[in-house]
């Protein structure tokens, strides 16, 4: 009995020796949050760091809002606060807990500003917190952030971690985080080299750039060359993807090539009016992306991702019509007359740039990109990002509808009798002048199309169809007039060339060098690659 | 034909109105102060706003009573963003309307195409962009900023707090940019970096395709060496670029690209989100927190009737130029040129950064340097500021060229390229 109770007395004096501790601890964090409240970078740094040593996941709640700029200072009584906007002012919120402090004015908090190497810092940090946690995206960032980081506190956390993960990638990139480590401590050489082995399998530039680093640093001999084999492997792999990706640099070019000439190869190609106000066609459609964007945004916020939908049919009809205005104002009287044509959609082009520029300001207006454009993959040794892969498929799919409409529809038909004889298709009873100007319309619609794309990899300006009227015609006429497969033809060639020629003769060179190529092509083949024979071409 | 004269004028009635100007030229004795801005074509983006910022200014000063008991009369014309046309509304200034002074160009070609037009009729500009130096003219005012006060700090920046070894240089491909790469080639060889770690690119004018070059950028980067990005890519070509990095997740964290050409105005086209960290180094950021600045956003944003417009660097070097030429002329008593070039000198007025500018015998002006990051909103945190203010120096000391060469308009000397090694004035090199 009397042992019992004395076990009892001791078990219940380490309880209270082991409480205190605890006890104080917890109370700690509150204090170290507050120590968050300096305007200086080097102490913040150091107050991140002090936070982060805890090791309590209760710090990154705080650290993320610190991280998204959402952390604050109270002025009144320097306690260091989370604000979320409530209209004109704040909603405060205990950063630990997230209970809510009230609202605030707007000048009563301060936000705790951070730069890129507190950013740094805070990746490195929340990495470590949050590898063990239970959302599989925060386990695999978490895994990034402590493998750029290397931080050898993380080793330990990453031991852990590792032996609890069930996804088998996650697990991966987690011996990858461990293997970078592990490399930036002295560990000894076998554990070195068997990082060294785990980082060439990830095979891409990070990697490369960690052996990069290690090669660099004071190593053992064996360490270094075992890391130089390793970047050697790496650069030939890499090598031979960047063939794969200058192909596919080309065929995204050529895509953005095709856009914006296809339209011009319907008015140019098909009508043969010089319309240099083509380029104009493709900001109009910019612009009307933008005002339906604005209209998401103001009415429809939750359903932005997609206002590029909707923003297509807005773009061709506005184009499209626009164009039909100015095939019955100025080009119908012009026919013919190809010098006064050129002129007048010129004159056309600067009038309606100025009009664009009073209506909505000379500067950049913002589209946004839908969440389904934005980002990036990996494909093998290939980044591919998504805004691009669209405007690949868009411009295909535009390519196929314009090719059945011409080919399957009876007002394919009608434009194609047209413009092969118009006297006959007059005779037959078409109405030929409702024909051009409908074709017009077609053309400049399609140029409307292309803005809607362009308006996500470009400038939304009242210039930005001056960019790409050259490159169209150049298109049009290297892929042969008149042939809407030369346009095809022409504008993955041309990408594809453009992008060859960049890496080697430079940005500016390789302009100068394609544009060359066109002309001693032209003088071998004036009529393009994919000449039109018959009596299309003498009319 | 007919309907290409109809056209014409209504091309002329579009222009007109867009220009907006409905100067008032009632008063019989005015000064009249030129503007020499494109309202039209490519620089309209970045010019038209220099345009309003003048005229309120001018009516500012007028609101107080003008200068020398005089009304000041702004006289705006529109270069249409075409170099030769510049050097001619120049000349229209000076001889047919006699402006005291202009306030005008953006690009340098435009700065050096009127260059001989206001030495040869003795008139006054003032040019208020960051320029790549390696100029000093007696009858130009140069209130941007040199390379030295924008360049040379953001790359000390760079290698001081990011321990930056490794360096891109990006640029479009013209006069400002390769002069200014050539300075930062010099002075980053002369820090000890090695020439493999410095890699330069042009790009043409208004470049929209950034996928190879932005792959460079990555491949570039992953030497084992801390890299950044030093971009005097200009205009337009400048959103393609940053979608392209935010795009192919190049993060200021891993490499930071520091930009002198792109300001609040250019990023009000850009979803900023992807692009935060990334670095700006100028004179004035529309987030300064003085008052002299907060007073001027509130003007600023109640005489264009919009509470959202933005200000930046080449508004506030146009305030503090504008603001010297009044203190001048009150100084000097007249508006003559001579006697203005004399009593400008060693003038001091307060910038929006909370210190004073003063303008200096080579005709530039001492400004702080502050260098900013990026935010979700637009705008940009001040990260780094110069303790003190820096003078413009005109002529670089790291081109062999041209460091012996200095400038002083004042008199004996009265030179603006004046070689110390040779004790001659004129000539560039030794």
């Amino acid at each position: 009995m009397r042992c019992t109770i004395r076990r009892l007395l001791i078990a219940a004096a380490l309880l209270i020796a082991a409480l205190p501790p605890l006890a104080a601890y917890a109370a700690d964090l509150p204090a170290l949050v507050r120590g968050l409240g300096v305007s200086n970078y080097d102490e913040l740094d150091k107050a991140i760091a002090k936070l982060a040593e805890t090791g309590d996941p209760a710090v990154a709640p705080v650290l993320e809002a610190l991280q998204a700029g959402d952390l604050n200072l109270r002025k009144s009584d320097g306690a260091v606060v989370v604000a979320k906007r409530a209209g004109s002012g704040w909603d405060l919120f205990d950063p630990l807990t997230g209970a809510a402090l009230g609202p605030a004015e707007r000048s009563a908090v301060e936000r705790i500003r951070i730069n890129n190497a507190l950013r740094r810092s805070l990746g490195a940090a929340l990495g470590a917190l949050t590898l063990m946690s239970p959302d599989p995206a925060v386990r695999r960032s978490a895994a990034e952030a402590v493998f750029k980081s290397r931080d050898p506190a993380g080793i330990e956390i990453l031991d852990r971690a590792i032996a609890k993960e069930t996804d088998a990638g996650i697990r991966t990139a987690m011996q990858r985080a461990r293997a970078a480590a592990v490399l930036n401590t002295d560990a000894p050489e076998a554990e070195k080299l068997a990082a060294i082995e785990i980082i060439a399998a990830r095979g891409d530039r990070d990697g490369l750039g960690l052996l990069n680093t290690v090669v660099n640093a004071t190593a053992p001999d064996a360490v270094k060359a075992a890391a130089r084999e390793a970047i050697g492997a790496i650069e030939h792999r890499l090598a031979l993807w960047a063939a794969a990706q200058n192909l596919w640099y080309g065929l995204s070019l050529g895509s953005v090539l095709l856009l914006a000439a296809i339209g011009l190869a319907v008015t140019f190609g098909v009508m043969g009016v010089i319309n240099m106000a083509h380029g104009e066609m493709v900001m109009i459609g910019a612009y009307s992306t933008f005002m339906v964007q604005e209209m998401f945004r103001a009415y429809a916020p939750g359903l932005f991702d997609l206002s590029i939908l909707v923003a297509l049919p807005v773009a061709f009809v506005v184009a499209g019509g626009i164009g039909i205005i100015i095939e019955r104002g100025i080009i119908r009287w012009l026919y013919g007359r190809p010098l006064e044509t050129l002129l007048a959609t010129w004159g056309l082009s600067l009038m309606l740039q100025q009009a664009v520029r009073s209506l909505f300001g000379p500067s950049n207006r913002e589209v946004g990109a839908p969440s389904w454009m934005s980002g990036a993959f990996e494909l093998g040794g290939l980044t591919i990002t998504y805004g691009r892969l669209w405007i690949v498929v868009f411009a295909f799919a535009v390519f196929a509808a314009l090719l059945v409409a011409l080919r399957r529809t009876s007002f394919g038909l009608q434009i194609r009798a047209v413009t092969q004889n118009r006297r006959m298709a007059s005779a037959m009873g078409i109405r030929t002048p409702q024909v051009d100007a409908l074709t017009f319309g077609l053309g400049s619609g399609i140029a409307g199309l292309a803005g809607v794309a362009l308006s996500q990899i470009d400038n939304v300006s009242p210039n930005l169809g001056q960019g790409y009227i050259i490159d169209s015609f150049m298109v049009v006429v290297f892929g042969g007039v008149g042939n809407l497969w030369g346009t095809l033809v022409g504008a993955l060639t041309l990408g594809t060339i453009n992008k060859f020629l960049e890496p080697y003769a430079g940005a500016v060179l390789g302009k100068i060098l394609v544009l060359i190529f066109i002309i001693l092509f032209i003088q071998r083949r004036p009529r393009g690659l994919f000449a039109l024979r018959g009596r299309a071409v003498e009319a | 034909m007919k309907a290409s004269y109809t056209m014409g004028a209504v091309a002329g009635l579009a222009i007109y109105a867009a220009s907006g100007m409905a100067v008032p030229a009632l008063a019989q004795d005015t000064i009249k102060v030129g503007i020499l801005h494109s309202l039209s074509g490519t620089m309209a983006i970045s010019e038209t706003t220099l345009k309003d910022v003048m005229l309120m200014l001018v009516e500012e000063q007028n609101k107080k009573g003008g200068v020398l008991g005089k009304k000041l009369e702004a006289v705006v014309v529109d270069p249409a963003s075409n170099w030769p046309l510049f050097a001619e509304k120049a000349r229209e200034l000076l001889t047919k309307d006699k402006v005291a002074a202009v306030f005008g160009c953006w690009t340098s070609v435009s700065r050096k195409s009127v260059l001989p037009v206001f030495e040869e009729l003795n008139g006054l500009l003032f040019y208020p962009v960051q320029y790549e130096g390696e100029e000093s003219s007696r009858n130009v005012f140069y209130t941007g900023a040199a390379p030295n006060q924008q360049a040379i700090p953001a790359v000390d920046y760079l290698a001081e707090k990011e321990k930056v070894q490794r360096w891109v240089l990006a640029g479009t491909d013209y006069v400002y940019p390769r002069t200014t790469n050539k300075i930062l080639e010099a002075y980053l060889k002369s820090k000890g970096v090695k020439s493999e770690d410095i890699l330069i690119n042009y790009t043409p004018f208004g470049h929209a395709d950034w996928q190879s070059i932005v792959a460079d950028i990555k491949k570039f980067g992953s030497a084992g060496k801390k890299t950044a990005v030093v971009s005097t890519i200009n205009g337009d070509a400048n959103v393609p670029f940053y979608k392209e990095l935010g795009n192919q997740g190049i993060k200021a964290t891993d490499i930071p690209v520091v930009a002198f050409s792109v300001g609040e105005e250019e990023l009000a086209g850009i979803d900023t989100k992807p692009l935060i960290g990334h670095l700006a180094a100028w004179n004035y950021f529309q987030s300064v927190s003085t008052p002299e600045n907060e007073d001027f956003i509130k003007k600023w944003q109640a005489f264009t009737k919009n509470p959202k417009r933005v200000t930046n660097d080449p508004m506030e070097a146009h305030v503090i130029g504008f603001n010297m030429w009044v203190k001048a002329v009150e100084k000097a008593g007249t508006t003559a040129p001579d006697a203005v070039i004399d009593s400008i000198i060693g003038v001091s007025v307060p910038n929006l950064s909370g210190g004073y500018s003063a303008m200096m015998p080579n005709h530039h002006i001492t400004k702080p340097v502050l260098i900013g990051e990026v935010q979700d909103n637009g705008q940009f945190d001040i990260v780094s500021k110069t303790p003190g203010l820096v003078v413009g120096d005109e002529w670089s000391d790291y081109l062999p060229d041209s460091k012996d060469l200095i400038s002083d308009w004042r008199a004996p000397m009265s030179c603006g390229n004046f070689n110390v090694k040779t004790g001659k004035c004129g000539g560039k090199g030794t």
